[in-house]
């Protein structure tokens, strides 16, 4: 980190900074919440990835795309989601983005261009594809970025949705967060490659390997592809190298994976590696990175706050939204 | 009136508003140069360039998934799939994401898509070209599901598909390209959920749609002979249901047979039967009757073919052991 000669003035770094900070904190709350029992289903953390979500979403205007995956807190913080909002989701409340609907592994947006989290592994890369065309249809120079994970390039979507946004030269900017292991299953023992960026010469598509824990490295990489997206260029795709510090769910014992392993990881955490950065560059001082803490600490309070302090939703909600001019059948009870 | 094909209604309800709507535009594998594999889209992309009848790689799962991700983005695509058989390919887009998307969101998003499905057989295709795959669809909560029987249908049936703020299926039974059918000079948008009554009866209803219309009115035209007077209900729609029509029918007649051309077992005309069991029990005085493909895949021999699949002479059997 800091080898790179940055673009970007010390405001973007901070901004970037304190979405890390919201990441790593929203997540911690997930996490100690989900081990009390207050938020239902399954929750998949992002931390220890913060540095691709943000890196990548630094170079986004609001009224561009992002299609995200079942990890998907990460990328709707960065993409400018309200904490609020997706807290009363996890929480399942009627405030939630979704009305507590859709749960964690379904936030979106659409004011911010957030097509979703998603449950499939693979889904979004078609979906991002249709954004990216929706983008090059009506003649606008948004673009769309597409995240999701080593494991799910070995589905046939991934080989659709690059091939198509090749040959229509589409805005779509894939960002492969490869974080070693498709749940349990490592690379190593899901694909016969170690840099997921090889694939993209099958679809003469440029293709790169970043460090994923280096928030400007994966910066530099995805507003190169940007700009070239912006121009009608076509897509890239970017491998951003992470790894994640929970299992693949809370609850996950990790036994595949060893401490060792996990420590050598943690060296390269990426918030240690960016608050070095902006103390040893004077962008921020100690005191000043105290004081950027407590103000993310008090947004999750209030975060938490608000979802404890929403209502369930409604039973009638649950047989509304299916479309948009029918109401489903309710039951009596 | 104006005589045109089932194709061509098809066509002119995609024609008009893509004529009155920038932002619907069509892609599918060869629906550019080349008019579609049936010539649905033929001439379009003449009229309307390369950007609006876009051919895409054979890729059904894209083709699916790039209609949800840009309806999601404010434009009004429609789909072609060559075969409603090759919805395997791209089942995960449709089900999972197109049906689901807005619900899951709380309703914010909406997906203005039309996914068109060629279906049915008859045509000598075999297994994997001749399904009737309805009944996947109609189970989907999210989905809408159209299947029209004339091109007077085909062309307003199109319309409000296209109108609609939601995923419609709309299927097409590739045997009725080429059946011409009178058309109005000016077609208005068929509303989703009312069914048609092709003939009126008092004896037996028959509740059907797509090309099993016609073999019911053919059965019917049979059964006359014979005194029994068949009313022939074409529901259109298959999803949203004009349970009312039916059930009044019903109420008239007394007995009811359910045709379609799927493989009988799990098929769209179960749930129907299942209906009018649970609401209109005590109006029937026959058991529930319904007609459909034996539950084989359909063979390629064409002796074979139309023995798998149903005929008039199926349907008039039907009705007849309820008498």
């Amino acid at each position: 980190m800091g080898g790179i000669i940055l673009k970007i003035s010390n405001e973007s770094i901070i901004e970037m900074y304190t979405k890390m900070l919201k990441i790593r904190k929203f997540e911690t709350k997930a996490m100690n919440a989900f081990a009390e029992g207050d938020i239902p289903g399954f929750v998949h953390l992002y931390l220890g990835e913060e540095a691709v979500a943000t890196g990548a979403c630094a170079n986004l205007r609001d009224d561009d795309y992002i299609t995200s995956t079942h990890r998907g807190h990460g990328h709707i913080i960065a993409k400018g989601g309200d904490l609020k909002f997706m807290m009363a989701e996890l929480f399942g409340k009627e405030t939630g983005y979704c009305k507590g609907k859709g749960g964690s592994m379904h936030i979106a947006d659409a004011t911010k261009g957030i097509l979703g989290a998603n449950g499939i592994v693979g889904a979004g890369h078609n979906i991002a594809v249709g954004a990216g065309l929706a983008a090059q249809y009506k003649g606008t120079d948004q673009v769309c970025i597409c995240f999701f994970g080593d494991a799910s390039t070995n589905q046939s979507t991934f080989h659709e949705a690059m091939n198509l946004a090749s040959v229509w030269k589409l805005p779509v900017i894939f960002v492969c967060e490869n974080n070693g292991y498709g749940i349990s299953v490592s690379q190593a023992r899901h694909q016969n490659i170690t840099d997921v960026s090889v694939r993209a010469t099958a679809y003469n598509v440029p293709g790169i390997t970043v460090d994923g824990n280096d928030v400007f490295a994966v910066y530099e990489a995805v507003n190169e592809a940007v700009t070239r997206a912006r121009k009608a260029q076509g897509p890239t795709l970017i491998e951003c190298k992470t790894y994640r510090h929970r299992g693949h769910f809370e609850g996950d014992p990790t036994v595949y994976r060893s401490s060792e392993e996990l420590e050598k990881w943690m060296k390269k955490d990426p918030i240690p590696r960016i608050e070095k950065y902006l103390v040893e560059n004077s962008i921020v001082t100690e005191e000043g990175i105290k004081t950027l803490n407590g103000e993310v600490d008090k947004m999750i309070a209030d975060a938490v706050e608000f979802a404890l302090s929403s209502k369930n939703p409604s039973k009638a909600s649950a047989v509304e939204d299916v479309y948009t001019d029918i109401v489903e059948e309710a039951r009596l009870r | 009136m104006r005589k045109m094909t089932y194709g061509q209604g098809i066509r002119e309800g995609m024609r008009t508003r893509m004529l009155e709507d920038p932002n619907v535009f069509i892609f599918g594998e060869d629906v550019g140069k080349f008019g579609g594999c049936f010539g649905v889209t033929a001439g379009m992309f003449d009229e309307f360039g390369e950007s609006r009848v876009r051919d895409t790689p054979i890729s059904e799962g894209v083709i699916i998934g790039a209609a949800v991700g840009s309806a999601a983005c404010g434009v009004r695509p429609i789909a072609e799939l060559m075969f409603i058989d090759f919805l395997t390919v791209g089942m995960d887009q449709l089900v999972n994401q197109a049906a689901k998307m807005r619900y899951m969101f709380g309703g914010k998003i909406n997906l203005p898509m039309v996914v068109r499905l060629p279906a049915g057989g008859g045509v000598g295709a075999a297994a994997q070209h001749s399904q009737s795959l309805e009944a996947w669809l109609t189970h989907v909560p999210g989905l809408k599901v159209v299947y029209p029987s004339n091109p007077q249908d085909a062309f307003g049936l199109m319309l409000s598909a296209i109108d609609d703020d939601n995923p419609v299926m709309y299927i097409e039974h590739k045997a009725m390209y080429a059946m011409t059918g009178e058309v109005e000079d000016e077609v208005k948008p068929i509303p989703f959920g009312k069914a048609s009554i092709k003939k009126e009866g008092s004896d037996v209803t028959i509740v059907t749609y797509g090309k099993q219309v016609f073999d019911s009115l053919k059965a019917a035209t049979i059964l006359s002979k014979d005194n029994i007077d068949v009313e022939v209900i074409d529901l259109r729609s298959l999803y949203p249901l004009d349970k009312e029509t039916i059930f009044a029918s019903i109420e008239k007649t007394h007995k009811v047979v359910i045709v379609s051309e799927e493989a009988k077992r799990g098929a769209y005309t179960g749930e129907l039967a299942a209906i009018i069991a649970e609401e209109c029990f005590f109006e029937c005085d026959a058991p529930i009757k319904r007609v459909g493909a034996l539950n084989t895949p359909i063979p390629f021999n064409p002796e074979l073919e139309s023995y798998v699949l149903p005929n008039e002479m199926d349907i008039v059997e039907a009705v007849k052991a309820l008498f």
